[in-house]
């Protein structure tokens, strides 16, 4: 792990443990953080949190990938930092602390988009600014953070936020190859996978009717559906049913 | 007149806060499993919407662009957010206990719907105006009322039917709110300024 030599300073050994025997900095413990946010305990598929600024990014790879870094980078420095100020928080007013903790993390990476990447700034639009009330920011807060020690706060972060980011990043892939025939249309890496091509576009499986494959695939065309917002909704029932019909402790009985 | 009823028309049905952008969703979702609460949190959303985004746009008019620092609009907003959200609650507890009782807990739950920070960002990227801005909270917080009773009133009647294990709640919820996400698009093609008696470009 890169940020474990920086974090060093957040870890405090438990204070029952004779002295001389601290923590793995990286145990089993630890790795749970990471781990279980990914599948079973998903932020999107089983809490349902944080659904709002999410879709509508999801129709391309690259700007749904921009996003997914944008939202690790900030649950993670954002249970850092409440966990360090938990103790001096007032009960009080601890959502209006959390919410400038949010919003000044988001402030920087709006205005770092901005400068390296504007293209994607320009698609992502408001819903950069929209991290700020994305609900798993809050939910790790309130619900970890606020309890728990600075470097697990930070992991429970980066998990949370790599969980949402698969979810994203699934959907984006399924939707842009099924809707554009492209995956990571937009960034230097843009690879064009299936469709006619033509004579400023080569596609990887070409399907105009006259060429090589053409004539087996001549019955591919986009589809649509996947370009609407709604497909977004559909593609995370069906991720939510596969999820579910595995592992049957997950389902809602109420 | 005619502009402002072009908006309100426009944010309500056919550019729709939850069915078209998918802001707000969380509480959407977590909150539309029977009517009486989706109706307290949709009354919820159109009173906080519209109060707080005519407060944005003079913030961000008189404050934020005459000294240049705009990148604090962030914080800016979410800052009149909670603190409005704070005092309407105040506010509506001491004068009107009833309908304070009907908002209950939904109100705190407020600050951090997407919907509203979501309305003020989009005011600002669209360049409105106050009565614009004004006409704009009112209508994405009326469509966002609509579409959740219309989710939660689906989701009651679907409880009886025979939905797969895996698929029953977070799946059909997840599902509908697709099918009515297509099912808004076919209002896509309305010209608002029928509606308003108005004629002219639709703004943008």
């Amino acid at each position: 792990m890169a940020e474990s030599t920086e974090l060093k300073t957040g870890v405090v050994a438990d204070p029952k443990k004779p002295a001389g025997e601290k923590d793995p900095l990286f145990g089993k413990k630890e790795k749970i953080l990471i781990t279980d946010p990914l599948l079973d305990n998903n932020p999107i598929t089983i809490q349902v949190l944080g659904v709002c600024s999410a879709l509508a990014v999801t129709s391309l790879v690259y700007p749904s990938l921009v996003m997914a870094v944008a939202v690790v980078f900030v649950t993670a420095f954002s249970s850092l930092a409440t966990s360090l100020m938990r103790n001096i928080i007032p009960k009080a007013v601890r959502l209006i602390v959390q919410l400038v903790i949010i919003a000044t993390l988001v402030t920087l990476v709006n205005e770092a988009l901005k400068v390296l990447a504007f293209p994607v700034y320009k698609q992502l639009s408001v819903y950069i600014g929209l991290i700020i009330t994305n609900c798993i920011v809050m939910g790790r807060l309130e619900a970890f953070a606020m309890a728990n020690k600075p470097w697990r706060a930070f992991l429970d972060g980066v998990g949370n936020g790599l969980g949402y980011g698969l979810i994203l990043v699934a959907v984006g892939v399924v939707r842009e190859l099924f809707g554009k025939g492209s995956l990571f249309a937009g960034s230097p890496i843009a690879m064009n996978i299936i469709g006619p091509s033509g004579d400023t576009t080569q596609y990887w499986i070409n399907t105009a009717a006259d060429s090589g494959l053409g004539s087996f695939f001549g019955w591919y065309a986009n589809n649509n559906l996947m370009v609407l917002p709604a497909a977004a909704m559909f593609v995370i029932a069906v991720f939510i049913w596969i999820q579910r019909s595995y592992n049957s402790k997950l389902v809602d009985v109420s | 007149m005619g502009e402002f009823l072009n908006i309100f028309i426009k944010s309500a049905f056919i550019e729709n806060m939850v069915l078209a952008y998918f802001l707000g969703m969380c509480s959407f979702l977590a909150v539309s499993k029977t009517l009486s609460t989706a109706t307290g949190l949709g009354m919820a959303v159109i009173f906080v919407l519209g109060i707080t985004m005519p407060i944005n746009w003079l913030i961000n008019e008189y404050i934020l662009i005459p000294a240049e620092l705009e990148f604090l609009r962030f914080i800016l907003f979410i800052a009149v957010i909670a603190s409005t959200v704070q005092l309407v609650e105040m506010v509506v507890e001491k004068f009107s206990p009833g309908l304070y009782a009907a908002l209950g807990i939904f109100l705190p739950l407020i600050t951090v719907n997407c919907a509203i920070l979501g309305g003020s960002l989009f005011m600002v990227s669209r360049e409105y105006n106050l009565s614009e801005s004004i006409a704009f909270g009112l209508g994405g917080g009326f469509g966002w009322f609509l579409a959740i009773i219309a989710l939660a009133a689906i989701r009651e009647r679907i409880r009886y039917s025979n939905v797969p294990p895996a698929m029953r709640g977070l799946g059909m919820a997840f599902l509908i709110t697709g099918l009515m996400g297509i099912a808004f698009l076919s209002l896509t093609g309305i010209d608002p300024a029928v509606f308003a008696g108005w004629s002219g470009n639709v703004a943008e």
